[in-house]
């Protein structure tokens, strides 16, 4: 249909469709088979045994659990940013909206390194938590910070859009009816925004689970304690056991396959429910 | 009309081709030919900056012809994965020979007697482990045995990500079992040293940064030259926070450097690449390496510098016994001592 109505014709679609197929597989496919087949040398019984090691354990524990909270912060901070920043007006408005992406842009080394230097226990604001005895750098409170920093912007960008284009009419006829603020809110606006919403904080998680380059700066790596899952990749890379690392590797892409598939599929559901 | 989409879509049907096959020749050209490549360790740039410079002089000087010398630095695990994956390095100068060993056994391209080839076991410099405290030593430490003690917050990088981190654990495993004469002693002297440690960074850098600029921790085990160059920064700044402290004994700490042979008769640089690690050998090359901060292993160099090297008790890791291979198998691999430290409360 699009085809014939629309000045494209279908040599075009052959040539874009090559080059798709064409770099994502150089870019994606073949790289992430080559990670399965290099797992698969231990087999899947070997994939097991390096997963029945404390420290990894620990570490997969530690990974998603500041993972889920971050990106449960990610889920408010990043609405309430995305909200304010389409909703009313203000001086600097659009430095705001600049700054929101440097965190895609600026390497994470630097972020961690930054966030490490404010929070550690002679920094500006560390400082000022140590007075009360509470640490921020070299804990998990630490980590949470980076990945909240990192994974924000997929909150905003996501939701942003979505609260753009929603219709006048629905609040003003929501309000007309008698509705409160916040029946409006509840009720009316939530039910559109939240496949977005869901869309843009499980990408958050999926980061925050493979986030290196800030988090080893500001969590300190006490084996147990606050080692992530990537530092485990690049200490058995740095032994060179390839297997065991592809195979840590993989868990991780796995499980985070399986949750943006779960999010897509729950996203969709409320398409479908809207329309 | 329809001729004339014909035409343009023909153009930009050899267009898209033409693309595709920039792309792919960008790719192979990457592997260029004519280039010398040194891979190596991060707390070496300034220094091979300086030799290269000479080398080059006196390359044009005897030969009469000019060439450039890039470098590339890292962690030395990082490097020596780099090469072996196919960067194409004409020599290599790393932080452990394990890491030139592993590229023998893994690549090939390196020669497994390289060792043989160079004199004093290819070790043109070496360093040694000490200690950087806070100025006037608030904790009153002098020897391995003080910063075990309970109270003491000690920072070293992971012996798991970082060369420089194996020397520093070696040193103070070695000095344990040299005191106490048993394996036993020596891994809980082991075990509280990682007790007190409250920052693991992945890299020997990445802990001065935590000690010297956060102002974490009372002692930072780190190699000499890194703490000199710690002392020399803050006098160019006009700080005066830190004192070095050498304990009574410490490990030998070896950084060898070899030919990548294959790469390098690959590419036609063998000659250059021979000569350039010779260089680091001659008067010239090792007066640069003790300004550095390296030891020099030139009898004459090393006695004119010696006011810059304390004269401390070194033992190599031969002297424990051990090989790279065993001291990695036993410590740092697996389920070995360094990983046993953190399972057992």
């Amino acid at each position: 249909m699009l085809i014939e109505t629309r000045p494209y014709k279908k040599l075009h679609f052959g040539i874009s469709l090559g080059l798709t197929v064409f770099y994502s597989s150089a870019v994606v496919v073949i790289p992430l088979l080559g990670l399965f087949f290099h797992s698969l040398g231990i087999g899947v019984s070997g994939i097991l045994e390096v997963f029945s090691d404390e420290r990894i354990r620990s570490a997969l524990f530690l990974s998603f659990s500041v993972g889920f909270i971050s990106a449960l912060i990610n889920l408010f901070v990043g609405f309430l940013f995305a909200w304010v920043l389409v909703r009313y007006n203000f001086p600097f408005k659009k430095l705001l909206d600049t700054l929101i992406d440097l965190p895609f842009t600026l390497p994470t080394a630097v972020a961690g390194i930054a966030l490490t230097t404010i929070y550690s226990q002679n920094g500006i604001i560390g400082s000022y938590f140590e007075q009360w005895g509470i640490k921020i750098a070299y804990t998990p409170i630490g980590i949470v910070i980076a990945l909240v920093f990192i994974g924000f912007p997929f909150v905003v960008r996501t939701v942003q859009p979505v609260i753009e284009e929603l219709p006048k009419e629905l609040e003003e006829s929501a309000r007309c009816l008698g509705a409160t603020p916040f029946q409006t809110f509840y009720k009316v606006l939530l039910p559109e925004l939240w496949p977005s919403l869901l869309a843009g904080t499980g990408m958050a998680f999926a980061r925050s689970i493979g986030e290196y380059g800030s988090v080893v700066f500001i969590s300190g790596n006490i084996p147990g304690k606050t080692e992530i899952l990537p530092l485990l990749i690049v200490t058995k890379l740095e032994q060179y056991e390839y297997e065991k690392a592809t195979s840590i590797a993989l868990v991780m892409l796995l499980t985070s396959f399986v949750f943006m598939f779960l999010i897509n599929l729950l996203q969709e559901r409320a398409s479908k429910k809207l329309s | 009309m329809k001729k004339n989409t014909h035409i343009s879509n023909q153009k930009q049907r050899i267009s898209a081709i033409l693309c595709i096959f920039l792309s792919v020749l960008s790719f192979t050209s990457l592997a260029s030919e004519g280039t010398f490549l040194h891979v190596s360790f991060d707390p070496t740039r300034e220094l091979y900056e300086e030799i290269n410079k000479s080398f080059l002089k006196e390359w044009k000087a005897k030969k009469g012809s000019e060439f450039a010398i890039q470098q590339s630095h890292g962690g030395s695990g990082k490097q020596a994965r780099a090469v072996i994956d196919g960067l194409d390095a004409d020599v290599v100068s790393l932080a452990l020979s394990y890491d030139i060993d592993s590229i023998s056994a893994k690549s090939g391209l390196i020669d497994a007697n390289w060792q043989k080839k160079l004199p004093n076991n290819s070790v043109p410099y070496y360093s040694t482990i000490v200690f950087l405290v806070r100025k006037s030593n608030p904790k009153k430490i002098k020897d391995w045995d003080d910063i075990v003690k309970p109270g003491v917050s000690i920072i070293t990088p992971n012996p798991k990500t970082s060369g420089g981190a194996r020397w520093n654990y070696l040193a103070a495993y070695g000095f344990a079992k040299r005191k106490y004469k048993s394996d036993e002693k020596a891994t809980e002297f082991i075990k509280a040293l990682f007790k007190n440690t409250s920052v693991l960074d992945t890299g020997a850098r990445g802990s001065t940064t935590t000690f010297v600029q956060r102002g974490i921790g009372d002692v930072l085990i780190t190699w000499e030259n890194e703490a000199k160059l710690s002392l020399d920064e803050e006098k160019r700044s006009g700080k005066n926070t830190l004192e070095v402290v050498y304990p009574s004994e410490s490990i030998r700490a070896e950084t060898p450097v070899a030919v990548v042979t294959k790469t390098a008769t690959e590419k036609g640089n063998l000659e250059k690449a021979t000569s350039y690690l010779e260089f680091l050998y001659t008067k010239e090359g090792q007066s640069i390496i003790a300004k550095h901060f390296f030891r020099p292993t030139d009898k004459a160099v090393a006695k004119s510098s010696a006011k810059e090297f304390p004269n401390i008790k070194l033992f190599s890791l031969s002297d424990l016994g051990e090989t790279w291979d065993s001291a990695q198998k036993k410590h740092f691999a697996d389920a070995g001592v360094f990983d046993a430290i953190y399972k057992t409360p």
